[in-house]
């Protein structure tokens, strides 16, 4: 261990904003990327049992359409 | 040696990639939380409290390095995919391409942020119209093209087409951020770490190499992710996956 206390580790000597403001944005935006993706397949599995009827849908639109 | 070979081409076709990915993400996911935090836990409590002409702010170089080699690395690869997938006409190549640009675009980002987080306190300034720091911005700007020129054009081939050429010329831009702290004047510092030397504490080193292998790691899994769902909005009605979707 090398920091003699907690409040001089989160003070990193003065430069505790850009340090903890790198790391932060760093875990802030890759954390950002793992829950969109998680969410894009979410919604792809809620689309998914549509997909079964994708002739049915067809059909409809085609009726929307005349 | 093993005699048995394994049928690459058999993996160029999403049907048999798709299952494959999915078996590998996990492989690559584990390891990448268990290194970033292997990473961080050095670079913040085993390197020595202050360096004696950089100060504290150095400890930025453990993720700014990492990012900047990954923006690099993720563009050249993103190339070479979509290149393949242009040439060869192999839909996976194209969907690779597409699935590595956010990620480093990403951390394309991440090293611009960081680099600016370590330029106040160590230049005085937020940024410079630098060699190294526009090259840099220029990439970025390549990953954003990339991504909105495919998404911009419906025709799924024509995109792919698109996507490549712009890639592909881009490549230019990679040798050029590499190179321009050699080749003009510049605030940013020269490598860091080149085949012959390190210029760092070892338990620095060491931080950074830990860090360095976490992103690559999470990039493998964040791109088979991400290359599993363009495959299945992209093949949504081919009969393999129709079948298969009832077991995911």
């Amino acid at each position: 261990m090398q920091w003699a206390s907690w409040s001089e580790f989160f003070s990193m000597g003065g430069f505790g904003f850009y340090i903890w403001g790198s790391y932060g944005i760093t875990f802030f935006l890759l954390g950002a990327e793992v829950l969109m993706l998680l969410k894009r397949k979410h919604n792809l599995t809620k689309r998914a049992p549509r997909l079964k009827s994708h002739e049915g849908q067809l059909e409809t639109s085609f009726q929307e359409m005349q | 040696m093993s005699k048995q070979r394994i049928n690459w081409y058999k993996y160029a076709a999403p049907a048999n990639f798709y299952p494959l990915a999915g078996k590998m993400i996990p492989l690559f996911a584990i390891p990448a939380a268990i290194l970033f935090v292997w990473g961080l836990y050095v670079g913040f409590f085993v390197a020595p409290p202050t360096d004696a002409q950089q100060h504290e702010y150095y400890r930025i170089i453990f993720i700014h390095v990492p990012a900047a080699w990954m923006g690099m690395f993720l563009y050249v690869l993103m190339a070479l995919y979509a290149g393949v997938g242009w040439a060869f006409n192999a839909r996976l190549g194209s969907m690779m391409a597409q699935a590595i640009a956010p990620t480093g675009a990403i951390f394309t980002f991440i090293s611009l942020v960081t680099g600016s987080l370590w330029g106040r306190p160590a230049w005085g300034v937020w940024w410079v119209w630098d060699a190294r720091l526009t090259s840099t911005l220029i990439l970025m700007f390549l990953y954003i093209g990339f991504i909105s020129l495919q998404s911009s054009i419906d025709d799924v081939r024509r995109a792919d087409r698109a996507g490549a050429v712009l890639a592909v010329v881009g490549v230019i831009n990679v040798p050029i951020i590499y190179f321009s702290v050699q080749w003009w004047n510049s605030l940013h510092q020269g490598a860091t770490i080149t085949a012959k030397s390190f210029k760092m504490a070892p338990e620095m080193r060491t931080a950074m190499l830990i860090l360095v292998g976490a992103c690559w790691l999470y990039s493998i899994a964040v791109v088979l992710v991400r290359v599993r769902h363009i495959i299945r909005e992209r093949e949504q009605e081919a009969p393999w996956l129709t079948e298969s979707l009832a077991e995911i």
